[in-house]
Order: C-alpha cells, then sequence, then structure tokens
C-alpha cells in the first residue's frame, strides 16, 4: 500500500510535467489554475485533516496573499520574484498568526465561525476601501521576473514553475508530516487532552500549523494573482473557503493525495458541467449538477476519492464472503 | 519514611462548581515506593482530585507541590515534563497508530524539538528507546506493531500504563486502571503496579475493593469530596467512619 501511494503521487507528477508537451494552450492554463488550487488545498489540509482544526476561512489567506502581490508590485517595472514571493507569504502567514492566536483560543464549531469572521473582516477591507480597488478588483501591473532566467508572464514558465511549487509543497508537507511535529499535529487531532497529559503544549503546535498553513495559502494566492494578472474580492469570500474545503473532503481528509485529487476531481467536474458541449442550455444551470455529484460523492464515498480503492477490495471480499456464507446455508437444503 | 521521599502533596486543595463543593480541604502525601488508594463513592470527588494533581484543572484554592516545588500554577503539560504521568478513566490510547508509535509519540514529549522539520519522527532514538522501554515494561513486547485499536481491553489499559511510563515520570496518577478487566488481566495488572511501586509513587484510584486492599500501602476514604479516613489497609478496614459511611453499618 505504502509503494502504491509513492507510484500515484510520482506518476501523477510526471503526468503534469509532460502535459504541456501534450496539451494546447486552453489545457495549460486550465491545469495551471487547478495545480493552484492544489496548493491552496494542501494548506488547508494540514489543517482539517492531519490536525483536525477545521479552518473555515482559508480563503483570507490565499487572497491576501493574491492582494499582497499586485498592491506590492511597483507601477514602474518587473519586480523580482526573490523578494515579492517571500512577502506575498510573509503577508499570509502574519494574517494567519493573528487569526490563529486569537481562534485557536476557541474550540469546535465557534472556532469555525471566529476563522470565518476573520476571513470576512479581510473581505470587507478590500471590498470597501480605497486600498483593495472595490468590487472591480485590481490589476498586476507587471509579472514578477527572476533576472533574465525566468519570466512568468510566459505561459509554459509560469506553469513550469507552478509545478515546481506544487511538487515543493507537497515534498515539504510530506516531510513535516512524518516529522515529530507532524506526529504531534496528529496526536493532537486524535487527542488533544491527552497530548496535554503527556507533556505537550498544544497551543503553539497548532498555532505553528495555522502560520505555516497561512504561508501556503499565500502562495496559492501570490501564483493565482500573477497567472490572472488581477485580483477581486471573490479572492477572500467565504464562497472559496467553502469550495477548497469541499476539495479536500471529495479527496479524502487526512491524506495529502486527497487535496490532489480532490481539487482535480472538483475542477473538472466544474468544467464538465460548465461544458455547453455536453450540456447545451442547461450548462448555465452548472451549480446544480456541481451539487448534486458532490452531495452523491459524499453519502458514497465516506472516505473521498483516496478510498476508493479500498472500498472496491473490501466489497469484492464482502461478496465473496457472502458467496461462501450462501454454500454454507444451502448446504442443508441440498 | 523521610520527608524527601514525599513526590507529590496536595495541601487543603477545594474545588467548587458554582454552589456544589467538589473537594473540601483535601490533603495527602504521594510517597516514593508506595501505592497510595484513594477511594469513595461515585461522585465523592476522586476524579477531580486526579485532575487538580495533574493540572488539568485550577483548585479554587489549597496547594499543589511537585518534588518539593509549588506547582500550583504550572500548566499540565508543565507539570507531565517535570516528572507527572496520569491515566485516564476511559481509553485514551491512539487506535489508527501501532503500540510502539503510541508509545512513541508519548516519549517524544520529553524530547519535543518540533523544528526539526525534515527528519522522520520514527529516527528519533530516544523516543524510539524509550517507547519500547515502557512497552516492554508494560508487557506488550510481542505486539508493538499491532495497531492499538485492535488491542483487546485488558492490553488497551496495558497501553495505557506504557504510555504514561513512556514519560519517564516520577508519580503515577492512575484513574481506575483495573476497570472492566478480567479476573487475569486484572493479575497482570497488579504484578505491574507492584513492580513499578520500587521506583514511583503511585495514586490509584479504584472501584475494585480486593485489589486496593492488597496492593494499596496507605488509602484515603473520600465522602462528598472531603477525606474521612487516611491510613493504613488495616486502620482503613476497621474505621468506624468508613463502616458507617461505606457500608451503613450503625
Amino acid at each position: 500500500m505504502k509503494t502504491s501511494k509513492v507510484l500515484f503521487v510520482a506518476a501523477a507528477f510526471v503526468l503534469l510535467a509532460l502535459w504541456p508537451l501534450m496539451a494546447g494552450q486552453y489545457g495549460v492554463d486550465l491545469v495551471t489554475k487547478i495545480m493552484v488550487f492544489v496548493i491552496f488545498a494542501l494548506s488547508l489540509e494540514l489543517l482539517v485533516g492531519s490536525t483536525g482544526l477545521v479552518c473555515f476561512g482559508q480563503a483570507a489567506f490565499f487572497g491576501i496573499g493574491a492582494y499582497a502581490t499586485v498592491l506590492l508590485t511597483p507601477q514602474d517595472g518587473a519586480p523580482s520574484l526573490l523578494w515579492l514571493l517571500p512577502a506575498c507569504v510573509l503577508a499570509a502567514a502574519l494574517y494567519a498568526l493573528l487569526v490563529g492566536a486569537l481562534s485557536l483560543r476557541t474550540k469546535g464549531v465557534y472556532f469555525i465561525m471566529v476563522t470565518l469572521a476573520f476571513a470576512q473582516m479581510a473581505y470587507y477591507v478590500v471590498h470597501d476601501t480605497p486600498l483593495g480597488g472595490g468590487t472591480d478588483g485590481i490589476y498586476l501591473m507587471a509579472k514578477p521576473v527572476l533576472g533574465t532566467l525566468l519570466d512568468l508572464d510566459k505561459p509554459q514558465a509560469f506553469y513550469g514553475f507552478t509545478l515546481a511549487c506544487l511538487v515543493g509543497v507537497f515534498g515539504f508537507l510530506t516531510l513535516l508530516l512524518r516529522s515529530r511535529f507532524g506526529r504531534a499535529l496528529a496526536g493532537i487531532r486524535v487527542n488533544e487532552q491527552r497530548m496535554r497529559a503527556t507533556g505537550f503544549s498544544t497551543y503553539p503546535y497548532k498555532l505553528a500549523a495555522f502560520v505555516i498553513s497561512g504561508g501556503i495559502a499565500g502562495l496559492a494566492g501570490f501564483l493565482f494573482a500573477v497567472k490572472d494578472g488581477f485580483v477581486n474580492p471573490e479572492l477572500i469570500s467565504w464562497h472559496l473557503s467553502g469550495e477548497v474545503l469541499i476539495m479536500i473532503i471529495l479527496g479524502g481528509l487526512g491524506h495529502l493525495r486527497g487535496a490532489l485529487i480532490g481539487a482535480f476531481a472538483f475542477a473538472l467536474l466544474q468544467e464538465f458541467f460548465k461544458s455547453e458541449a455536453i450540456f447545451g442550455e442547461f450548462a448555465k444551470h452548472w451549480h446544480l449538477g456541481l451539487g448534486l455529484s458532490i452531495i452523491a460523492s459524499v453519502a458514497l464515498l465516506p472516505r473521498g476519492l483516496v478510498g476508493v480503492p479500498e472500498q472496491v477490495i473490501t466489497r469484492l471480499r464482502g461478496r465473496s464472503g457472502r458467496v461462501r456464507d450462501d454454500s454454507v446455508v444451502e448446504v442443508p437444503h441440498g | 519514611m523521610a520527608e524527601s521521599d514525599v513526590l507529590l502533596r496536595g495541601l487543603e486543595i477545594t474545588r467548587r462548581w458554582g454552589g456544589l463543593l467538589a473537594l473540601n480541604k483535601v490533603s495527602l502525601d504521594l510517597q516514593r515506593g508506595t501505592v497510595h488508594a484513594v477511594i469513595g463513592t461515585n461522585g465523592a470527588g476522586k476524579s477531580t482530585l486526579i485532575n487538580i494533581l495533574s493540572g488539568e484543572i485550577p483548585p479554587s484554592s489549597g496547594q499543589v507541590e511537585l518534588l518539593g516545588q509549588d506547582v500550583t500554577s504550572w500548566s499540565q503539560p508543565r507539570r507531565a515534563r517535570a516528572g507527572l504521568g496520569r491515566s485516564y478513566q476511559r481509553n485514551t490510547i491512539y487506535p489508527s497508530f501501532t503500540v510502539l508509535e503510541n508509545c512513541r509519540l508519548a516519549a517524544q514529549a520529553m524530547v519535543q524539538k518540533p523544528w526539526i522539520w525534515w527528519s522522520d519522527a520514527q529516527r528519533c532514538s530516544a523516543s524510539m528507546d524509550s517507547a519500547r522501554a515502557s512497552a516492554s515494561r508494560a508487557g506488550l513486547d510481542n505486539l508493538l506493531d499491532r495497531e492499538a485499536g485492535l488491542l483487546s481491553h485488558g492490553q488497551k489499559r496495558q497501553l495505557e500504563i506504557a504510555m504514561c511510563l513512556a514519560t519517564k515520570p516520577q508519580v503515577l496518577l492512575l484513574d481506575e486502571p483495573l476497570a472492566g478487566m478480567g479476573a487475569e488481566e486484572t493479575e497482570r495488572m497488579l504484578t505491574l503496579l507492584a513492580e513499578l511501586k520500587a521506583s514511583h509513587a503511585i495514586l490509584l484510584v479504584e472501584h475494585d475493593m480486593d485489589a486496593v486492599f492488597r496492593i494499596a500501602d496507605c488509602i484515603t476514604v473520600m465522602v462528598n469530596g472531603a477525606v474521612i479516613a487516611c491510613g493504613t489497609p488495616d486502620f482503613v478496614r476497621n474505621s468506624p467512619e468508613v463502616r458507617v459511611a461505606y457500608l451503613g453499618e450503625h
């Protein structure tokens, strides 16, 4: 099972690396967007799936990363990636520090509501002030560069850069979750009280997870802003916080590859139901199709898409087991 | 016994829940090399006492001393790192982890270093060593790779103790370690407690009176949040107050 997971992830990344050779402009653009969402989903997976903290304001960190990108870009000439990217990650992480420091004093449904409230605060800051450009959002003056080495204005280069970020984040989180820090987070998810009784001060652990998660979401926001060259308040709205939560639930909580699978599944379902070629007139009601398919998947796949192979195996074993039982029952009748 | 062997001391601990007096000026000493049992009817305040001693809830008044230091204002994690281990009445193991990982995670509390994010926790030899040692001590040698959720009830209780031992505590607060155990499992646990007694101070909250009178060196009897008797098993057995409170004799 362990090897099959590694193989799956490796195959997925190889496929992503080869994708620009196979796909046209539209395909590259779509997968770039999805990879940004995978990074975003991974940031939330660290909180929800690994630590057991259901954050319903993750879009705040994503949006702050995106807005920071646009606001920090100077009017004249392209900024260097070397300072702009860390600055955007830092901005999101700092807001996460503030939100985490306060919200982690609450638990359960209160935690969910407090994180939502902080995200809505950020939303109204960009929505209703001159700083954020209001409902219309703001355009990015110039896309960042890395000397002459990398120009993110070119779609192929941006695709490669996004993939590199994704691999980096995935690798970082894989190591992090195996480390002592990650094991402590897993312990906190299962039984925080016991962790405290054992000698772990759990609050700093949860806060650190929150800040790391916020920083990664900020990275995703940065990539999103650079990709579209444009930001608007929708990036901080609670709809997006909800969507990313659906992505990781769809994919399967508690697994990093769940975020990968979930983000792809969600985006592809969305594309599918939006497609006029398939649904014609009905395509404008794509929310309905998407909603119904999500309800169906949650009802039928309690462990998400990640759990499908195991579920199939159990089903097959169960069936063969029942066959044996039947034969035992039938012997006396025969 | 010498004064320095008192590892944990509760001084006039009082706890109110609104108008209810859950603990009324309870004092007790835990000495190294002894099992100190606390018995009493349901609602007598035994669990509240353990919760206050371990730092899970603060007392309304009174003082807790650990190894001669006043730790009343210390958080529970800090007390745990200073040598105070506790087990819970309900199983609080991590069911999806292996037995070894349950113990290793507990042992990790003493060597946390969360900033070493690149290194696999399994490669932390300090926590691995104490995990193996504590699992072995609790008699779980052959089950290290078993998923903890699949253990029998008695084995889960053993694992609770192993996790407690993994942090190398000097004081053990055990909340009904024998609850729900069969006769054979009870024997094994009592043997283990008798072994642990030599190097630890043990507070035992337990409903199994046969076991308590067999293993305890000292028994504190509580009724409605107050101590009504404290002494050797013989003293307690013959105490008129205990007979009235417990057996309804007049």
